[in-house]
Parts: structure tokens; C-alpha cells; sequence
């Protein structure tokens, strides 16, 4: 892991979550400093989520502490620091919303209340939807938007908000090639102005080369936590470009637990027929 | 107009005005929310405000203010909880809500005819206290549904976003059901508890058809609704009809002719979409020469929808796509 002894800008110590009465994280103990891209993998249902919905005070946690920016969760105000893209497939609602329009509520944590865009905010907005590669589309309707310009449109309302840390929940999940590229594209200009990334990923594709640490959950738990590998499955397997999985190997594992036991056992290649 | 002499016509009008303005502008948020009926829920509730009014002898206008208020307030709760069966816990709330009015009107003796004014609405015979009540509770809903909307916008469009940008969302939402409270309260007098929902959510409706943006969609909205509403008014002093429903079905026909008009544009919007382009740029690597006879040359005004491509276009022919090269037509 590269050295770096920037300050702490996410925090997360001895976290636990319960929903409904089941424990759904469990003892985590997780810290981001400055400048860091940490991509954070896992199976479905292995908490990632959960994980940095818990960061950004989103659901409660039943033991632990969260900080943000040296700050306790319960007191943090600078909400303009953060720029949050939640899981989700679709920009859209009953009501038609230009891309323009969805991009600066991104400023809302800027803007003065009941003031109308000023000159900086506009500018923001433009940036933000030009780093994405939508200003062609900006004055159109958000539901004439495929699904990854539509999730390029969310990463842009958080850009918009200039802020130093990114929480990007699963942001490629069933997006397009191109779109991906076009993430991965903004993001890089991000790392060089120097953000912070928490990633949450089930597969990184071209966003693989800006990560410099992953964090790999599993039920509940940090499984690993170190230099990057660019998918589960390369822990699982040895080697990343393997391109498909195994249905026998998946027929093994229990019902939402990956097989990652730590980075050091052997790669599982040689227990298949 | 002759009729405009008339104080009544005059105060209904300046009613239909402000109710008109106002409706659509709280009808915008639900219906972005997905709750285009909350309007209806809160009207069935408000029946019991109206009954406990008339009972205890109160006014009953300030009655149902509380009571739909307090309905509303309730039904964001359970709507918070995200219970999975949050529409039946609706429906029970509804139905409670009409069924408690219509019993305490018979518990206070009033007559069915009474309800009836509330229900249909009786715009002609009011007085100008209520109009001057209606004006000011719906300049105050206007003036927050347009004030606020960028942070009402927010938080319909992805609760979750919003509070990580810092907004208090359950004050936001509860806002929202408060302002739809206050609207169905001023609105049963116009068009009536059973019909105000009609006039919160077809004028967005209609309005969807053909905008793009949301702020654009509000602005139509409140239009579309204040025209509705003068002319249910207008009409119904030439012709002896009901002014709420002449109202409604103003607002439905205007969504009749909208709506074609609608599946048109974004058909047409549809079809003109450009072509993606390859990655690997497959156009100028596959060369395909369209194989049959090409009697005409493709151009402006060819017949064949003509589609961005790249840095060419693309003619739609017979369900292929020929692009223009050179002398001749390459298949894309």
C-alpha cells in the first residue's frame, strides 16, 4: 500500500449495523485518509453497501463511531464536502427533470437558501455535466437518457458539488462500456485535483487503474484489506483476466458468502476438476 | 360580460384563480413522488374535518385544515417506515377518513345536501371571507412550492442524495403533504373534495406531455390549472352546470389533445436519436456496398429519416441504414 500519512477524512471504528435484528456489519474498523482511491468489493449481500450508507449517516449504527473530516457523524455539518452517488438505476421520476436540472441540486449544499444560481454555480454545473460527456444532452429530458448516461448524469450532480471526498455506491453497475469509460475518465480528473474515492464495486473494469487500495467485505466483515486487485474473483482465482465464472465453484458458496478467506491461501484453481 | 357585475361571479373567479395556481403546484411534487392519489387520501380524510366542524359548530374550513393536515402528516409517517404494505395502511387511513365524516354528519343531523357542497364544491355561493382566505393560503403554497423548489425538486428526485447534501428531508416531506393538506382544504370549496385531486394532478399530467424539465413542467402546470379553472367558472355562469366538474373536464380534455401530441414528439425524438458509435469505429471497418439498385440519391428531402451517425448520416431505408460513400451507399 502506498505510504500515505494524510489527514484521516473518513472513519469508521468498531462499526456495527443491525437491520431488523439481523447484524449486517460486523466490528468494522476502516479509515480513509486524503488522496486515497479505495475501491470496496464484495458479494452481494456482503455489506458494502451497507458500509458507506453507514459513512454518510444514512442508517444507523447499532455500536461503533463514525467520523467524517475529524468530525462525529452526529455533528457534522459540512455536508458540501461529500459528494454521494446512491446505488440506483435510473435519474428519473414521475415528473420530467432535464439533465441540467437533476445536475445542480448537486449544488444545493453550496448555494445560499432561496437564492437563485449564481455565476459560480452555473459554471460548476457546466463543468460537472462536460466532465461527463453529456453537454449535448443537458437541456434534455433525464428518462430519454440510457441507463449509463443516466448514471453519468448522478455522477455529475455530485461533481457539481465540488466536493473532497467521493462515495460512489456501485456507479457501473449494468452500465455501458462506453459510459464506464467515461466514469473511469472523471474520476481520473478527480484523483489528479486530488479527491478522495470510495468506491463500492462489484466489478471495476476501467476504473481498475486509478484504484490504489481495495477492501474486500465479506459477510459482514472486512476479508481484505490492501493493495488493489481489480476484481473478487482474482482473489478467488489468482489471476484477473480470467473472464468467466465457474458455476461449480459458485454452486459451493453458501448462500451470499464469497469463498475469500485471505489473500494468502492458495488460489482455489487447483481443487477443480 | 355583463356577468362580471355580478359580486359572486367576480369572488368565484378570483377563487378558481388562486385554487387554479396552486393545486398544480403542490400536484408537481406528488406526482414526481409517485403519490399522484395522496391528493384523493387527504380529501377522504378532510370529509371527517368538514363533519366535526359542522357538528361542534366551528368553521368547518379550519376543521379540515387540521384534520387533512394531521392525515397527511400521518401518512408521510407510515410512508417513512417504508413498510411493504404501505398502500393498504393508506387505503384503511382513506376510508376511516370518510367513513368517520359521514357518520358524525349524521350524529350532528345534518342533511346529505350539506356534505354534497363540500364534496362537489360551491363555488358560487361564496363569501368573500372565504375567497380572501383561499388567496392567502394559496399565495403561501404557491410562494413555498416555487420558492423552495430546488430543494423540494431534491429530495422528490433521490431522498438518499438529498441527505447527504445536508437537507432535512422528513422537514421537506412533510412540508409536501402539509402544502397538499392546505390545497385540498381551500380547493373542496372550488371544485370539491372528491374532484380536487382531479386538478393537482391532470394539469401536470398534461403538462408532462410535451416539457422536458421539471421547472418548466411546474410553470405549465400552474398555467394549465388556472385556465381550467376560470373557464369551469365562466362556463358554468353562461350554462347551468356544475363549476367543479365542468372545471375537471376542462382539464381532462386538455390532456386528450395533449396527449397525442405528446407520443408524437417523442416518437419523433425517438426515431431522429443518433446512432451510437462503436468503440472500434465497425463503420469504416466493415465495408458493406448496399447491394441492391439505388434508383434515387438520398437528401433533405429524400423521404427516408435521416439519423446522425458520427460525423455522417445515416438514412433509414426499408430497415437498413445506408450511409452515404462516395458514389455509392455503404450498409451501417
Amino acid at each position: 500500500m502506498p505510504v500515505n500519512d494524510g489527514p484521516v477524512v473518513a472513519e469508521i471504528h468498531d462499526g456495527s449495523v443491525a437491520i431488523g435484528g439481523r447484524p449486517i456489519l460486523r466490528g468494522i474498523d476502516l479509515s480513509v485518509r486524503r488522496g486515497e482511491v479505495v475501491a470496496l468489493l464484495g458479494a452481494n449481500g456482503s455489506g458494502k453497501s451497507t458500509l458507506v450508507r453507514s459513512l454518510m449517516g444514512l442508517v444507523p449504527l447499532s455500536r461503533g463511531e463514525v467520523a467524517l473530516f475529524g468530525t462525529p457523524l452526529s455533528q457534522f455539518r459540512a455536508w458540501r464536502r461529500i459528494g454521494f452517488v446512491p446505488q440506483r438505476v435510473s435519474a428519473t421520476s414521475g415528473v420530467p427533470a432535464s439533465v441540467w436540472e437533476v445536475v445542480s441540486s448537486g449544488r444545493l449544499s453550496r448555494r445560499p437558501f432561496l437564492r437563485p444560481l449564481r455565476k459560480a454555480d452555473k459554471a460548476a454545473v457546466r463543468n460537472a455535466i462536460g466532465a461527463v460527456g453529456l453537454t449535448e444532452r443537458a437541456h434534455d429530458g433525464c428518462s430519454t437518457l440510457s441507463g449509463g448516461q443516466q448514471q453519468r448524469a448522478l455522477i455529475a450532480r455530485a461533481l457539481a458539488g465540488e466536493p473532497e471526498l467521493f462515495v460512489l455506491d456501485e456507479p457501473t453497475a449494468g452500465v455501458d462500456l462506453q459510459s464506464q469509460q467515461a466514469f473511469a475518465d472523471a474520476l481520473a480528473g478527480l484523483v489528479e485535483q486530488g479527491a478522495t474515492i470510495i468506491l463500492v464495486a462489484h466489478e471495476l473494469g476501467p476504473m481498475a487503474a486509478l484504484v490504489d487500495r481495495t477492501v474486500v467485505m465479506r459477510d459482514g466483515r472486512i476479508a481484505y484489506d490492501g493493495p488493489p486487485l481489480a476484481s473478487v474473483e482474482e482473489l478467488e482465482h489468482g489471476w484477473a483476466d480470467h473472464g468467466h465464472h465457474h458455476p461449480e465453484l459458485q454452486a459451493r458458496y453458501s448462500d451470499h458468502t464469497p469463498t475469500v478467506a485471505s489473500p494468502i491461501d492458495a488460489p482455489p484453481r487447483e481443487q477443480r476438476p | 360580460m355583463s356577468l362580471l357585475t355580478y359580486d359572486f361571479v367576480v369572488l368565484a373567479l378570483v377563487a378558481a384563480l388562486f385554487t387554479g395556481l396552486a393545486a398544480p403546484a403542490v400536484g408537481t411534487y406528488l406526482v414526481q413522488r409517485r403519490l399522484a392519489l395522496m391528493g384523493d387520501g387527504i380529501g377522504h380524510i378532510a370529509v371527517t374535518g368538514i363533519a366535526l366542524g359542522l357538528l361542534t359548530g366551528t368553521s368547518p374550513t379550519i376543521t379540515a385544515v387540521v384534520v387533512a393536515t394531521l392525515g397527511a402528516i400521518l401518512i408521510e409517517v407510515i410512508r417513512e417506515k417504508g413498510r411493504a404494505n404501505g398502500d393498504v395502511a393508506l387505503a384503511l387511513l382513506f376510508y376511516g377518513g370518510i367513513a368517520g365524516g359521514v357518520l358524525l354528519i349524521g350524529l350532528g343531523g345534518q342533511s346529505a345536501s350539506t356534505l354534497n357542497s363540500y364534496l362537489f364544491g360551491s363555488i358560487l355561493s361564496l363569501s368573500a371571507v372565504d375567497v380572501w382566505t383561499t388567496v392567502v393560503l394559496a399565495v403561501v403554497v404557491v410562494v413555498v412550492a416555487v420558492g423552495l423548489s430546488p430543494q423540494l425538486f431534491a429530495v422528490a428526485q433521490d431522498q438518499e442524495f438529498a441527505k447527504v447534501a445536508g437537507l432535512n428531508v422528513r422537514f421537506y416531506n412533510i412540508l409536501v403533504a402539509v402544502m397538499a393538506a392546505v390545497t385540498v382544504t381551500i380547493a373542496m370549496r372550488t371544485v370539491g373534495l372528491l374532484l380536487v385531486s382531479a386538478l393537482m394532478v391532470v394539469p401536470v399530467a398534461t403538462s408532462q406531455q410535451l416539457t422536458r424539465g421539471f421547472r418548466s413542467t411546474l410553470v405549465t402546470a400552474m398555467g394549465l390549472g388556472t385556465l381550467a379553472s376560470l373557464g369551469g367558472v365562466l362556463v358554468s355562469a353562461y350554462v347551468d352546470v356544475a363549476p367543479g366538474a365542468t372545471t375537471v373536464l376542462i382539464a381532462l380534455a386538455g390532456f386528450a389533445l395533449a396527449w397525442p401530441l405528446g407520443v408524437m414528439v417523442r416518437r419523433r425524438q425517438r426515431m431522429q436519436a443518433p446512432f451510437a458509435i462503436t468503440p472500434d469505429g465497425a463503420y469504416d471497418g466493415e465495408h458493406t456496398v448496399v447491394p441492391e439498385e439505388h434508383a434515387h440519391e438520398h437528401g433533405e428531402d429524400c423521404g427516408h429519416l435521416a439519423v446522425p451517425h458520427g460525423d455522417h448520416v445515416d438514412y433509414v431505408h426499408d430497415g437498413h441504414r445506408h450511409a452515404p460513400h462516395g458514389s455509392h451507399y455503404d450498409e451501417h
